[in-house]
């Protein structure tokens, strides 16, 4: 298929950027999206010309990386997957594709479609761990039994990469899908809730310090995240962090 | 307290409580106008009442205002803030692919009910305050009848109202159709696709600005 790149190039988080057209031709259908941008890679770099930049790492859809913006969607027009597993065959011969990086002020662009998403790093230092003395006299966590149903929300939760798709698609850019999970991840178990009222208070307090919106219950997060994070992470976060600052 | 309504879920949560607050209002306001279609001795000596009862004249009208106020000033801050959120908007954003447009444009369907607000304080609310309050005639009598059910008609007649009225519930409902689940989820009730508050909700939100507009059309209708 032959199509049109209309992509956002932009040097530095300094530059003000802007959208360069660039034609592409001979794509197979059965290729990645990332695969077509390596075609197109290798064309600008053949001509002489600076690569686009995009993240990306081990294209199988675990690590988050790859952040972009396509034809007005996070990860594009398919659902359940990040941008790696998105196949050329969602798209027409002759289609005009926008790819943009992923937008938010918590989100600063770094080079073209790459984005600093360390803020993310940050509300999980604020708290997303558990505090395990490791001197050699723990307790085998297996002996602790946990009811199956909190196990397999535990492990819904626990399955968010990271990848930003919920603040990128969120109208408000809104991180609460994210930190909604991984306030979950740890509430639903025992070891995770020694901690559990520091840990939503400081990881919302550091959520809010990064700039990121409001959850106005839009649902589009849920809708564009490729491992299907649910709402209900955040009704969850909203009820532990009322119980933190209300309970006893 | 400060510390709660700064954060961004201390806000949802007080935006969510005068939401659910407003809501039970709304519905005593339509069940004692909806009298007006079938009793209007009723209509009007519950309208009497309500007008003259200390408690409600002068606590609960002051924090129904109040939780007016809370509510949209609450609603602009959080979308300013929103917005600044994104500095830097997209070219090409399909918003329609994942969200519905109520729940994406709860601020426009907001502005449009506060104006309706400001046009019905002018209708009802400034002239009863004025009879009241400031005429100093709190028998709620007009040549030897009560005025409340009058007043009502009256408004009513001109088409031009009667029109601006509908479409103003019509921006209520959908308002309300994505902000009752809303309400309930930002509380921390998984809201968003339970089958019992969404249809609470859609009931809710249907239910009453349809009713609120046959009040309107019966009134323009018959008299």
């Amino acid at each position: 298929m032959n199509l049109t790149l209309k992509i956002w190039r932009q040097k530095s988080s300094k530059d003000k950027g802007g959208f360069v057209e660039y034609k592409i031709a001979d794509i197979s259908e059965h290729m990645s999206f990332l695969e077509m941008m390596d075609v197109l890679n290798e064309e600008l770099i053949t001509k002489g010309e600076e690569p686009v930049v995009f993240d990306h790492d081990c294209r199988e859809g675990i690590c988050g990386s790859c952040s972009m913006f396509i034809n007005g969607e996070a990860h594009g027009p398919d659902r359940g997957v990040t941008t790696c597993q998105l196949h050329m065959r969602k798209f027409k011969d002759g289609d005009k594709i926008t790819i943009e990086p992923f937008r938010a002020k918590a989100f600063p662009v770094i080079k073209d479609l790459m984005v600093d998403r360390s803020s993310f790093d940050r509300i999980q230092q604020a708290g997303g761990f558990i505090s395990v003395n490791t001197s050699g006299n723990t307790t085998d966590a297996n002996a602790i039994l946990i009811p199956k149903e909190d196990a397999d929300l535990a492990m819904d939760a626990a399955t968010c990469i990271g990848c930003g798709a919920c603040v990128a698609t969120c109208k408000n850019s809104s991180a609460m899908l994210f930190v909604g999970a991984k306030v979950s991840q740890y509430a639903l178990l025992p070891q995770g809730k020694v901690e559990g009222k520091e840990r939503v208070k400081n990881m919302v307090a550091q959520m809010d310090l990064e700039g990121f919106g409001n959850c106005t219950n839009t649902g589009a997060c849920e809708v564009e995240c490729p491992k299907g994070i649910s709402l209900d992470n955040i009704a969850r976060m909203n009820r532990n962090y009322v119980g933190s600052i209300f309970g006893s | 307290m400060s510390g709660f309504l700064s954060s961004s879920i201390g806000r949802k949560i007080s935006m969510s409580l005068s939401a659910i607050f407003l809501m039970v209002f709304l519905l005593q306001h339509f069940v004692i106008n909806f009298t007006s279609v079938f009793s209007e001795d009723l209509f009007n000596s519950i309208s009497h009442f309500m007008g003259n009862n200390i408690l409600i004249q002068f606590v609960m009208q002051p924090i129904l205002i109040l939780g007016v106020i809370f509510h949209f000033v609450m609603g602009f801050v959080l979308e300013i803030k929103n917005r600044n959120s994104r500095a830097v908007g997209y070219a090409e954003y399909d918003g329609s692919a994942n969200s519905s447009w109520m729940s994406r444009n709860m601020i426009i369907s907001g502005a449009a009910i506060l104006a309706f607000i400001g046009l019905h304080f002018y209708d009802f609310w400034i002239p009863e305050i004025t009879t009241k309050y400031i005429e100093g005639d709190t028998s709620g009598m007009i040549n030897g009848n009560f005025r409340y059910y009058e007043e009502l008609v009256h408004k009513f007649q001109p088409l031009w109202r009667v029109v601006l009225y509908c479409l103003s519930f019509i921006l209520l409902s959908l308002h309300l159709l994505h902000g009752f689940a809303s309400a309930f989820q930002s509380l921390g009730v998984p809201s968003m696709r339970n089958k019992i508050i969404k249809t609470i909700g859609n009931i809710y939100a249907i239910g009453i600005p349809l009713g609120f507009i046959f009040i309107a059309l019966y009134h323009f209708a018959i008299h």
